[in-house]
């Protein structure tokens, strides 16, 4: 794992009137900006399983992190 | 259960592509065509830590043209028979099955993958929030009969996790919304960002309260964007922010 350190080149401060921190994020947003680390059980395909999530949550959208499982069978990619 | 899947919600949708591009682990077990030593099988996995070439299945959703894929380690755990237990890092975009097949064929008397379980894409690992759809049903309507938001917690993390791994750019407020409509990113809007930086590489823009705004490409290595005092630090590829979430000032330059 990469270790990265933080360079600072000016000082600054953000205003508490606009945005938030993402673990603060009212319910709503915390939902719209979130993302679920999801155990794929086998079987369904990466697609199936992402809209399955979509009906139980009930968002508009929804997308997932690269393909476990092709229609065929197990394909990892 | 076939592991690691981040599923993204709404607006985190927008993040899946630094998702894609991302290193991967696998647990695989490969059942060989043919009995072969055990010493064998751990000397031919040590020659695929490499730069591997692959052509893309018959059913695959990408072009099928030959293109290269990093293997960065490949670790033997155990072998039973003519099954193998490994683990194995490596960039995304690699087809595990087209790696046994490969492997089998190096042996000498073929393979093919028995079962893959996911055990890391990017940052997100096993061992940290893995949740099951019963976990997700469960916890959302409990959340939904009046729970505590801090239910929301157990199942969903923000969009920002899944760019820990990318290096970051922190700016100014007054620099946020600008980005937002597309803008690149300057150099007096940058307050501090991380080392590791290189022209062409992906970053992410970050607001100083952790916020996710962008992904860009850098113009310059995080060395040189420290000594910038103008000109473009890096070019916006992917807006994650809805616009308007921070005041537009490109003109007067105050909040």
């Amino acid at each position: 794992m990469i270790e990265r350190k933080l360079l600072v080149k000016a000082e600054g401060e953000t205003s508490p009137k606009y945005g938030c921190k993402p673990e603060e994020r009212p319910a709503k947003d915390y939902i719209r900006f979130g993302v679920i680390n999801l155990d794929k059980p086998a079987g369904p395909t990466s697609h199936e399983v992402a809209a399955w999530v979509k009906r139980i949550i009930g968002v508009e959208y929804v997308g997932h992190g690269g393909t476990l499982e092709t229609l065929w069978a197990f394909e990892g990619v | 259960m076939t592991g690691v899947l981040p599923i993204t919600l709404e607006e985190a949708r927008k993040v899946v592509q630094a998702l894609l591009l991302s290193g991967k682990e696998y647990v695989c077990i490969m059942k060989l065509h043919g009995d072969v030593p055990e010493n064998r099988v751990k000397e031919v996995l040590k020659e695929f830590e490499d730069t591997i070439y692959q052509r893309p299945p018959l059913r695959a959703s990408v072009k099928r043209q030959l293109r290269t894929r990093k293997i960065y380690y490949i670790d033997f755990l155990e072998m039973e028979g003519r099954n193998v237990l490994f683990k194995v890092g490596c960039e995304g975009g690699t087809y595990i099955r087209k790696l046994c097949y490969d492997i089998g064929e190096v042996l000498g008397c073929g393979a093919h993958m028995q079962e893959l379980r996911r055990t890391r894409a990017g940052p997100f690992v096993e061992e940290e929030g893995l949740v099951t759809l019963h976990d997700v049903a469960y916890w959302f309507s409990k959340w939904r009969e009046g729970g505590d938001d801090a239910v929301l917690k157990k199942f969903i993390q923000p969009m920002e996790k899944a760019l820990a791994l990318v290096p970051k750019i922190y700016v100014r407020d007054t620099a946020v919304d600008a980005i937002c409509h597309g803008a690149s990113l300057t150099a007096p809007g940058v307050l501090s960002l991380e080392t590791g930086i290189t022209a062409g590489s992906t970053v992410a823009i970050f607001t100083l309260k952790g916020e996710a705004v962008a992904l860009a490409e850098a113009q310059a290595s995080s060395e040189e964007i420290l000594g910038m005092d103008h000109g473009i630090v890096a070019r916006v590829k992917r807006v994650l922010m809805p616009r308007g979430t921070y005041p537009k000032c490109w003109k007067s330059g105050e909040i």
